[in-house]
Formats: structure tokens, C-alpha cells, sequence
């Protein structure tokens, strides 16, 4: 040891930064005490520019669409999944929590097909009052005299007496195209009829995965409770809220798990070379503090903490370990602990640098993630800096590791030769990464998704047989309340009939086609005349045409039942498929309300010209419209995100670099420091290619993290050829080596997880940790002056 | 009596009714000529074509309505009922799908089974046409009478939810050609479809 061991500090100077430490400990603990933390996907999908795109993905994952959950009904034969199926239905509409059951049981339709026959002057389009004058009755009726003479005749026959003017066929248009699943034994079946379908609707909210739980396990506890089960009889759910659940479970295990793994492989490691419970205890007070001040910090910023978030911190091991492996090795072998610190804060510093970029991000889980990584590091840092040297004796017995670390050195030296080599490879890989231009990103919506290819084959399946309203197109709008949402709605709605006409629209739904604006249901009640003018016209609409007035005295009754009748409310509807239709529809939120109105493409073809038909409602003076094709919105909205991260990942890296430059002020060392950063990442790169994996944001957020763990590496490496004794330099290497391993190990270990996001950084980052060391040595300066 | 039209009959009340038909179908025509043999005879009709004129006489109405259009059949399983009068609508029967399309709307796309009231309708003329005793038998007693010269085949639903909607159908034609099909319906309306046939 050629340096003098730093100052002894007073007792005093030692006890005040264990007090403020203690402190900051304390109110972190109270901070995390009231933590919410969450594990629904919406962190992590894009958040949108464009306020209204936003509010309606937010809607399609959080609003109606986020309580139902399909069912099927599996195993033994159609008519006991029939039976089955009423059963469940009936203990379900019992539950507290669920809102509704479909189930396709005669007479549940039946009564909703009858609410909308018995409010069809009401409901339908057509009541004006030129349809009730003499000439609009007699055109009505002999068109439906025709429609006896057509194919469905006889079935026609039996509503003539009290339709003769067809409302019930005008409203049942409106819906035609919105297909219903099959029946088979008087319940909903699968296309293919070996399973039975529910539809249920909860009332819980989309973001309350702990109430989506329990909803399911009702559901579940029903099932297996009912009687007329047999042991070949299967239950199988999706939706979002099955998708939520599956995902909390599967993340929270594989925090669990890896987190525990990656723990004791750390603690193992660094057992065998501290020799010293007490120092690994102290070893990991950095980590430890800096894992309390990033979930504080997050908490503090955002109010809640992700799920993944904590998991990525778990990784924090990977590089807030290495201060402290960095710390005990290099004051063991009696190195300048001024020199240590500097260096140290250099790479903090950078990797601060590096992490900011992550707050510009669009992602809400990255930017949790960014200020989680820059609040942990800086506590951890300071926790090595200020508390470290406050518990660790001055003198430090580490296991001898002059053997190992010199047949280190050997290697490294050895490995020297290698560069023409590595340099080749890296010269290929990059050509090879490079020739695969664009297709070297993932550019799909469901690249992160947390769900299993099995979900999603079941949730298509299920959804395909329910013939759920494709929701890909819709036209949206908001209001500040329920009646000029629903106005709004019919104004649209006048528009898009005028579209099909011209066959530019297949078919819509509209929550006014189900529960009409009272302003609209006042004035079809106006239209209908009062029994004597209706009596007196009917006999005129009559003359010409084969029926006779007194056998619609049923039309007389119904019409003037409907023009007494109190208007159709929500409330009046509850229950029944229609409040279903109408809830999700008409979606009231905190401060307004949003219309939705799922579009079809015309027959034949797969798609709508938004902007066009969007065009024409502007057109038509109605400004605030968005007709939205989602799956090309969030395709685009996903693929300008990884743009962004691409920019902003790069961005980081060259902060990194310009802060290298500026501190080791020379542009070549600065260049020779990233180098091996550079090699680490083609090579990563091309190993992800190679597996068939092409690039998401979080590979590249991956790699942002391999350049700011693997810099330490190579400014140490650096450090150490400059560094006093040839012993000395040989324990920095050692140093690097351990926490090279600690971090390879914590984050190998996340790349065997189930869930996509942790293990595209798992096998990012952990193989790209290894390769920038092995590069780093490769790469790494000869020695000053060798003494040996 | 040829073995094969036994076996199906098991039931009683069916083995009855084949008394009953035996007792119609052989004074007239012999050993050679009975529902096995009219059937098969049409079974071997690949493809038919044919207009149409359709009365119905609805007892709600006081004068019968009327349209008319083309039919076409393609063995096994695909019949196609073209209406041009009064309104447009077209009927595509293909295995166990119904396509339905009128003029100015969406086509509709269902399927038969879900609706045994139209299944009632359209099968039975499919089957009919195709000589598919299996699927006739399935849903209706059969019944034979006439000669080949000019038969009637009356079809009597087995089940409840058919026989709400039709009580009787009466397919009659002349040799393998079917030349006038009558529903009859439980409030005693009925409909009369005279086919005329066209080159194919």
C-alpha cells in the first residue's frame, strides 16, 4: 500500500450522516406505508398526444368494455352445457357486483325483444308526422302488405295487426349485422357448439384488479357449486379483467421468485469474497436505501408504484451493488478514496444522465421507471458515499483474492490479443444488424403485452363465437351531459344513415337507437296523431289496399298507448340487455359524458374511410366527432412511441458520452471508454436478431441500462491503468469482475420470466452486462507500467 | 317392398303411417313406384331451375298476395330462391347456412339450425328436391300419393316447434319434376308456389 489510509473521522462527523440516513429511512418507510401499488397494463401501454384519442382508450380499457367477461361452458354434451349455462345465469343474476347475465334464454330475449316491440313509436326512426298522415300511412302499410307477399311473409303476418307500418322492421334494421351467438338447446353456443356462452357484466371498476379478482372467483364459486355438473364440465373465462388478474398473478410470482433468486445469488457472490456477514449486510444498505427512495420518490411523483416498476428495481441490485463491491475492494487495496469517489460520481453522474431521458418518455411505466432509477442511484450513491465508510472498519480483511486476481490480470492481458478478433465480429454484426433495416423493430401493439398466446387465443375464440361488435372503428364524441350526448348521437347518427345509403357504411350502434334523447322522444310522440285523426286517416290510407281498419284496433291502441307513455329512461332499463347496450355506449365519467359508436364496414369490405366519413359529420357542422380507426390509432401511436424511445435512448447515450468526454478530457480515452459499450450493444443486438426477437422500447431500454452499468466497467478499467501498484490495478479488476457478475446474474435471472416485459430486459441486459465487460477487458488500456 | 324403407321405421306410430301409405301407394302404382323410388328418382336431379309464382292467402288480408321469381337447386345442398315481386329478396340456403338479402340492407347470414321456424320452410323443399329421405324423415312423416304422372308428397312436421309454424306441406310434381308446393299453417292461412320449369 503506497497510499496513506484516509483521515480517521470523529465520532461526531461519523454519527451525523447515520442520523440524516436514519431519518431519510424512516420517512421513506412512512411514504411507502401509504403506497398504492398497481398492476394493471396501462403504465405500459402508449399514452396518447392527442387528449381525445387518450380519453378513449382509456374508455376501451377502463369503461364497459373492461367489466365484461365471456364465459364458456366446456366438456359433456350440448344439452347439459345448456342447463348448465340457465343455472349459472340464475345464481349470477343473484350475485351482488354483477349487473348482468346473457345467456340467450327465450325468455330473457323474449322480454327484451318485447321492450323493444311495446316502445317501438318511440324508438323508431321513422315515426314523422308525414308517416302518420294519410299518404305516409297508406305507403307504410302497403309496403308491409308487400313484405307479406316476400320470404318472410308468414312470420310478418303476425305483427301486421298491430305494426301495419313496420316500426319494429325499422328498428330491427338498425341492429341488423350485430351478430348473436348461435343457440343450441335454448342457450348462446360456440360456432362450432361444444361450448356454452355468457356474457356478464360486473360493476367493478376496470383499474380495481383486487375487485376483478374477486369478481372471477364469484363466477368461479358459482360454477363449481351448481349441481347438474359433471366432472368433464369446464369453466373458461376471458376479458380484461381476466387478463388483469392473470397478469397481477403472473408478474407478482415472478417478482417473487426472481427477485428471491437473483437476491441469494447475489448474496452468495459476494459472501465468497467479502468472508464477512456483517460487511455483506453493510454491502447492501445501498441497495437497500436505494430501493426505499426510488419506490418513495415514484410514489411521491406518480401516486401509485407498478408492479414492473418494482421489478426493474429489483435489477437496481445490478448497479447500486456495485458501489459498495466497488467501495470495500478498492479500499482494501489502500485505493485513494478521493480518486474512488471520483470516478464513482462520474458514473453516477452519467447514468443519472442517462435515466432522464426516460422522463421525456410517453410511457407512464418508463417515466416511473426513470424517476425510480435516478432517486434509487442517488441515494444508493450517497448512502456509499456518506454511511458506508461510517460502519466499515478502517482496515478491511476481504478473502485473498491476489490468486484469483492475478490469473485476472492474465487473462485480461491474454485476452488483449483478441482485439483484431472482437473487432471483426463486431464489424459483422453490425452489417448483419444493420441489413436488416426496418424490420430490425417491433412495431406491434401486443409486443408487451403481459397476456399468454393461450389468452388471447381463447379471448379471439370466445369473442368470434359471442360475435361481440368489432370495435375497431367508431365515431366519438363527448357532451357535458347524458341528453346532449344523446342528441349529439342522433345528429351523427342522421349522418351516418346517409352513408350507408351511399354504401360507404355497412351499419352503426348508437346508444340512441336503444334510449333516444328526450328531445327526440317528445317530438316522435308529437308525430303520432290523437285516436280520432289517426282513425280518420287510416280509414283514408286504407281504401286502395286489401285490409280492412277494423282489424288494426291493436295499432289504434298501441299508438295511443305511446302517446301517453312517460319517457324511456337508463333506469327503466336496468337489467335487461338493452342497459347492457346502452351502458357501454353512452359511458358517463367524471365530468362529462362519451358516445361511442362502433362502426361497420360495408359488406365485402374490411375498411372504413374514417376520414372521409369524418369529413362529413365536420361537414355537417359537427366539429367535435372523431371517427377513429383504433387498431391503425394505437398501431401508429405505438410505432411514433418507439421512434420517440429510439430518439431518446440514443440521446442518453450520447449525454453519457459528451459527460465522459467533458470529465476525462481527452477524446480518445473517451472514445476508448465507450468502446466496449459500443461492441457490447451491436453484439446484443445481433444475439436478439439471431433468437428471432427483434426490437422493442424495452430492448432499448435495456440497452440504455448495459451502457450505464457497463461504463463503470470500462472508466474503471481506465481508472485502474492509471492506478498506483500493479496489485492495485489487479483488484479493481477484481472489483469489476464481481460486480460485472452480480449484475449478469440479477438481471440473467429476469430473463427467464414469463412476462415479455422483464425477460426483454433480462436477456438484454444481462448478456449485454457480460459482453461489456468481456469487450471492456479486451479493449482495456495496457498498464502504465507493468512492475512485473 | 324394397328392405331398405323398413329399416329406418322403428316406432310404432311410424311403422303405422307406412301401413297407411303402403295402403295409398300400392293399389295405384304397383311394386314399381313409391316414395323410395320418387325420391331416388329426384335424388338424381344434379341441378334444377325453375320461376315461380307464390300466393298467400292471409286470412288478415282480404284478397291473396303475390309474388313471384326464379328457383334454382344444385345437389346436394345449395337452393336459391330469387323474389323479384313485388320487392327484391333473395334466399341462399348452403348446408346449414341462410343468406338473406333485400333490396337497400345488409345481407344477413344465419344459421338454419337456430331457427327451426324457417328451417321448416326451406328444408323441407330442400330435402324434397334432393330426394334426402334421411332429412326428410328426420323432421316430417312422409306420406305418398298420386301416380308418377302426378304425385303429391305430404309432409306432416314430427315436432312441436316445426308444426307451431307449418302443419302440412304438399310437394306435388310429375315424374322428377316438382310442379307445386303448399304450406299449411296452424291458423288455417296457407301459400301456393306453382314452379315452372326452365332450361337449367
Amino acid at each position: 500500500m503506497s497510499l496513506p489510509p484516509p483521515p480517521p473521522l470523529s465520532p461526531r462527523g461519523r454519527r451525523w450522516p447515520l442520523a440524516i440516513w436514519l431519518a431519510a429511512v424512516a420517512v421513506c418507510v412512512l411514504v411507502i406505508a401509504n403506497t398504492r401499488f398497481v398492476a394493471d397494463l396501462s403504465a405500459f401501454m402508449p399514452r396518447s398526444p392527442d387528449a381525445r384519442q387518450q380519453m378513449l382508450l382509456e374508455q376501451l380499457r377502463d369503461g364497459i368494455i373492461a367489466r365484461l367477461i365471456l364465459v364458456g361452458i366446456e366438456g359433456g354434451d350440448a344439452a347439459q352445457r345448456a342447463s348448465l349455462s340457465r343455472e349459472l345465469a340464475q345464481r349470477l343474476r343473484q350475485e351482488s357486483g354483477i349487473i348482468g347475465v346473457q345467456n340467450g334464454e327465450a325468455d330473457i330475449e323474449a322480454r327484451d325483444r318485447a321492450w323493444f316491440f311495446d316502445n317501438r313509436y318511440l324508438l323508431s326512426p321513422e315515426v314523422t308526422p308525414q308517416r302518420f298522415s294519410a299518404t305516409g300511412l297508406h305507403d307504410a302499410i302497403s309496403h308491409s302488405i308487400d313484405g307479406l307477399a316476400g320470404d318472410a311473409g308468414m312470420l310478418l303476418k303476425k305483427i301486421l295487426p298491430r305494426d301495419p307500418t313496420g316500426e319494429s322492421l325499422a328498428l330491427l334494421e338498425q341492429f341488423a349485422g350485430s351478430g348473436q351467438p348461435r343457440k343450441l338447446e335454448g342457450a348462446w353456443a360456440s360456432r362450432d357448439g361444444k361450448r356454452a356462452l355468457l356474457l356478464i357484466q360486473t360493476n367493478v371498476d376496470g383499474t380495481d384488479t383486487n375487485a376483478q379478482a374477486a369478481a372471477l372467483e364469484r363466477v368461479r364459486a358459482a360454477f363449481a357449486s351448481l349441481p347438474g355438473r359433471s366432472a368433464d364440465n369446464r369453466l373458461v373465462m376471458s376479458g380484461t379483467a381476466v387478463f388483469s388478474v392473470a397478469s397481477r398473478e403472473r408478474i407478482e410470482g415472478d417478482i417473487h421468485r426472481l427477485a428471491a433468486a437473483s437476491l441469494v445469488l447475489v448474496i452468495l457472490l459476494l459472501l465468497s469474497v467479502y468472508r464477512s456477514p456483517r460487511l455483506l449486510a453493510t454491502g447492501l444498505l445501498p441497495v437497500l436505501s436505494g430501493i426505499l427512495g426510488g419506490i418513495a420518490a415514484v410514489s411521491l411523483a406518480f401516486g401509485n408504484i407498478h408492479g414492473l416498476t418494482l421489478a426493474f428495481g429489483s435489477t437496481l441490485i445490478g448497479e447500486a451493488v456495485d458501489y459498495s463491491i466497488y467501495f470495500f475492494i478498492q479500499r482494501a487495496a489502500g485505493i485513494d478514496a478521493k480518486r474512488f469517489w471520483r470516478t464513482m460520481w462520474l458514473g453516477v453522474a452519467s447514468s443519472l444522465a442517462g435515466f432522464m431521458v426516460l422522463l421525456c418518455s410517453g410511457f407512464p411505466g418508463l417515466a416511473q421507471l426513470g424517476v425510480y432509477s435516478m432517486a434509487g442511484l442517488v441515494c444508493a450513491a450517497l448512502t456509499g458515499r456518506h454511511v458506508l465508510p461510517a460502519l466499515t472498519p478502517q482496515t478491511l480483511r476481504l478473502a485473498d483474492l491476489s490468486r484469483p486476481a492475478a490469473l485476472l490480470d492474465r487473462i485480461i492481458a491474454a485476452s488483449r490479443r483478441l482485439r483484431p478478433a472482437l473487432i471483426a465480429l463486431v464489424l459483422a454484426a453490425a452489417a448483419w444488424v444493420l441489413w436488416h433495416g426496418d424490420s430490425l423493430w417491433n412495431r406491434q401493439l401486443n409486443a408487451l403485452s403481459t397476456t399468454t398466446r393461450a389468452e388471447q387465443a381463447l379471448d379471439e375464440s370466445l369473442r368470434a363465437d359471442m360475435g361481440a361488435p368489432d370495435m375497431r372503428f367508431i365515431a366519438a364524441l363527448t357532451a357535458p351531459d347524458a341528453e346532449h350526448a344523446l342528441q349529439a348521437a342522433e345528429a351523427v347518427g342522421a349522418i351516418l344513415r346517409e352513408e350507408i345509403r351511399a354504401g360507404h357504411l355497412g351499419g352503426f350502434t348508437s346508444p340512441a337507437q336503444i334510449l333516444p334523447s328526450l328531445r327526440t322522444q317528445n317530438e316522435r310522440r308529437a308525430a303520432l296523431p290523437a285516436p280520432a285523426e289517426l282513425k280518420a286517416g287510416l280509414d283514408s290510407a286504407l281504401a286502395t289496399l286489401p285490409l280492412r281498419a277494423d282489424r288494426l284496433d291493436g295499432f289504434l291502441a298501441d299508438v295511443e298507448h305511446a302517446r301517453q307513455q312517460a319517457p324511456l329512461t337508463r333506469e327503466g332499463l336496468a337489467g335487461s340487455a338493452s342497459a347492457l347496450g346502452v351502458d357501454s355506449l353512452l359511458v358517463h365519467r367524471a365530468h362529462d359524458v362519451l358516445v361511442l359508436m362502433p362502426l361497420k364496414a360495408p359488406a365485402g369490405q374490411e375498411l372504413i374511410d374514417t376520414a372521409a366519413i369524418e369529413a362529413r359529420i365536420h361537414a355537417a357542422g359537427l366539429k367535435d366527432v372523431a371517427v377513429l380507426d383504433i387498431l391503425a390509432e394505437s398501431t401508429s401511436l405505438f410505432s411514433s412511441y418507439l421512434n420517440e424511445a429510439r430518439l431518446l435512448v440514443g440521446g442518453g447515450m450520447i449525454v453519457i458520452f459528451l459527460l465522459l468526454l467533458v470529465a476525462l478530457r481527452s477524446l480518445p480515452r473517451a472514445l476508448r471508454a465507450v468502446a466496449p459499450l459500443g461492441c457490447s450493444i451491436v453484439l446484443v443486438t445481433a444475439g436478439l436478431l439471431a433468437t428471432g426477437h427483434s426490437l422493442t422500447i424495452l430492448h432499448l431500454i435495456g440497452l440504455l441500462l448495459v451502457v450505464a452499468i457497463g461504463r463503470n466497467y470500462t472508466l474503471f478499467f481506465d481508472a485502474g491503468s492509471h492506478t498506483g501498484t500493479a496489485q492495485q490495478r489487479r483488484q479493481v479488476q477484481v472489483s469489476i469482475l464481481v460486480a460485472n457478475l452480480t449484475a449478469v446474474g440479477s438481471f440473467g435471472v429476469l430473463a427467464f420470466s414469463s412476462v415479455p416485459v422483464l425477460s426483454y430486459l433480462g436477456s438484454t441486459v444481462g448478456p449485454g452486462a457480460l459482453l461489456a465487460f468481456v469487450a471492456a477487458a479486451i479493449l482495456s488500456p495496457t498498464p502504465d507500467a507493468d512492475p512485473r | 317392398m324394397p328392405k331398405p324403407f323398413l329399416r329406418p321405421l322403428r316406432k310404432p306410430f311410424a311403422a303405422l303411417a307406412a301401413v297407411c301409405l303402403l295402403g295409398s301407394v300400392l293399389p295405384a302404382q304397383g311394386a314399381e313406384w313409391n316414395t323410395a323410388t320418387l325420391l331416388e328418382q329426384l335424388s338424381k336431379q344434379k341441378s334444377a331451375r325453375g320461376s315461380f309464382v307464390e300466393k298467400k292467402y292471409i286470412a288478415l288480408l282480404d284478397a291473396p298476395v303475390e309474388s313471384s321469381g326464379t328457383l334454382a337447386f344444385t345437389a346436394p345442398d345449395k337452393l336459391e330462391k330469387r323474389t323479384l315481386k313485388p320487392r327484391a329478396e333473395l334466399l341462399r340456403l348452403d348446408g346449414n347456412t341462410l343468406q338473406i338479402e333485400q333490396a337497400g340492407k345488409e345481407p344477413m347470414t344465419l344459421a338454419l339450425s337456430s331457427y327451426p321456424e324457417v328451417a321448416a320452410f326451406v328444408d323441407s323443399i330442400r330435402a324434397t328436391l334432393a330426394g334426402d329421405r334421411k332429412a326428410l324423415e328426420s323432421s316430417f312423416r312422409i306420406a305418398l300419393n298420386g301416380n308418377a304422372a302426378a304425385w303429391t308428397l305430404i309432409l306432416s312436421p314430427r315436432y312441436s316447434r316445426m308444426s307451431d309454424v307449418v302443419t302440412r306441406v304438399a310437394i306435388s310434381g310429375s315424374q322428377a319434376e316438382v310442379r307445386k308446393i303448399e304450406f299449411s299453417l296452424p291458423d288455417g292461412d296457407r301459400s301456393e308456389m306453382l314452379i315452372t320449369r326452365t332450361a337449367p
